[in-house]
């Protein structure tokens, strides 16, 4: 358990281990997370090896930057290259590509592309600018729309009127169901997010155990938090419960954040379909502006070309967003795709479990091959 | 995009707009606390910040757990702590 020792309380982390290994006995488990949040810190710290090998950890669809499909970056681009818009982004989604490549590579060509650290930066520039028009692309499921909700209650408010949102957040609970629809997977269990629960609360999982029959323990970012929820989904197996459990209570609260969910309410509304990156068309799973806050709708102020683009056909990122194959299955892994280079998005953002595994699950796969080798001679 | 990250209110700087001074690892910023309006958040309370707004009000030690967490996270962290540098919200 050479890993182990990289934790703040090694000696917590190798009794989780040896009692997660009592109750998993030699039964096969397999649990997705479906916050990249959780990816990330599973590649950082190595989890997967330092679980006993019956039980895999499959990443699911949680990052936000990863589902946006390509027709969504192409209209993007197409309404940065206007000559009248400021177009403004996270970071994370400058690099993104499209059919006819990204944000960055427009703003080389000339777009007036900025990246942001919050929508309410965006706001500021439609202030300053009032000459332009300043596009905000909202992505991110429902830890980022309230601060979008409260951007456009803001904008309101103070009357601007060359400010507009171009909608793409997403919401967690849907695709969630796709995945324990698809006949591609048979889980056991889902570690819940963290971070979109502190806004939803645990409620909207119910439907896991009470429709799907699996246990669903909501968790935090701490490599102890997932070993402690994978140790609490395997208790919920072997003493016969199926509940949502709260790992994650020092921040996530049963009921979530009653005022942000109130401001969901004020500005979005439920679209009827909307195209995730690998999981198709899934009804009800995006918002968009309601009908109080059209006047700020992107969708509704410029006739974008909405066209959809089929992903790339060597990129794989569909089957990884749904757990089906690890990162490093795919064809194009470390070789065209790298994120410097990157041809899907999982690949993009340091959340993306592509790009998590390139970043550090190569080294500890390797590291723990080594071990494992040095251990069998 | 999708860190939140400690930060400890210095001050409330604008009540009626729920606007907040927060130190985030020695960095000062203003951000939103509209989603935290009913927890009457106080100068030295501790936030977990997301894209410029207060997302969840938390203790210190669960700030220090956070903090520690997404520094191991390296280059991830260190974007994000310039994106919030370069932050100006309205």
């Amino acid at each position: 358990m050479k890993f182990v020792d990289e934790f703040r309380d090694p000696a917590a982390a190798r009794a989780l281990v040896m009692s997660i290994k009592e109750l998993a006995r030699s039964d096969e488990f397999k649990f997705m997370e479906v916050c990249g949040g959780h990816t990330h810190t599973i590649y950082r710290h190595g989890i997967e090896h330092i679980l006993p090998p019956n039980i895999e950890l499959v990443h699911g669809p949680g990052c936000p930057v990863c589902v946006i499909p390509m027709g969504r970056v192409d209209d993007a681009m197409w309404l940065a290259e206007r000559p009248d818009v400021i177009f403004t982004s996270f970071g994370d989604m400058m690099r993104v590509p499209g059919s006819k490549g990204s944000l960055l590579e427009a703003k080389a060509r000339g777009a007036d592309v900025r990246f942001v650290y919050s929508p309410l930066d965006s706001l500021r520039i439609a202030v300053e600018n009032p000459e332009k028009q300043v596009v905000f692309f909202a992505v991110g499921f429902e830890t980022t729309a309230p601060s979008t909700a409260v951007t456009l209650v803001r904008a309101k408010e103070l009357g601007v009127t060359n400010f507009s949102v171009f909608c793409n957040h997403v919401t967690i609970v849907p695709p969630i169901k796709a995945i324990l629809d698809s006949p591609d997977l048979r889980l056991s269990g889902f570690l819940g997010p963290g971070h979109v629960s502190t806004v939803v609360g645990n409620r909207p999982y119910r439907f896991v155990p009470d429709v799907y029959g699996k246990p669903i323990v909501v968790a935090g970012f701490e490599p102890l938090d997932i070993l402690q929820s994978v140790h609490m989904l395997l208790a919920q197996i072997r003493e016969g419960r199926c509940e949502v459990e709260n790992q994650y209570s020092r921040v996530v609260r049963d009921e979530g954040n009653p005022q942000a969910i109130a401001l969901l309410g004020e500005v979005f509304e439920l679209r009827p379909h909307f195209e995730w990156r690998g999981l198709g068309f899934i009804s009800q799973s995006a918002l968009k502006l309601n009908d109080r806050y059209s006047n700020f709708d992107a969708e509704v102020r410029y006739d974008m070309p909405g066209i959809r683009v089929a992903d790339p056909k060597a990129c794989q990122c569909g089957e990884v967003l749904k757990g089906v194959i690890k990162p490093w299955e795919c064809k194009v892994f470390g070789t065209a795709c790298t994120p410097e280079t990157p041809i899907g998005t999982c690949m993009v953002s340091p959340e993306g479990a592509c790009a998590a595994y390139y970043n550090f699950g190569r080294l500890h796969r390797e590291t723990a091959e080594l071990v494992g080798q040095s251990a069998r001679t | 995009m999708c860190l939140g990250i400690p930060g400890q209110v210095v001050e409330i700087t604008d009540a009626e707009n729920h606007l907040a001074k927060v130190d985030v690892n020695g960095i000062k910023r203003t951000i939103s606390v509209r989603l935290l309006a009913k927890d009457n958040l106080q100068p030295a309370d501790w936030v977990l910040v997301h894209v410029g707004f207060a997302m969840a009000k938390i203790d210190q030690h669960e700030a220090d757990l956070t903090l520690e967490a997404v520094k191991q996270m390296g280059q991830s962290y260190t974007d994000e702590l310039s994106a919030f540098t370069s932050s100006s919200i309205l």
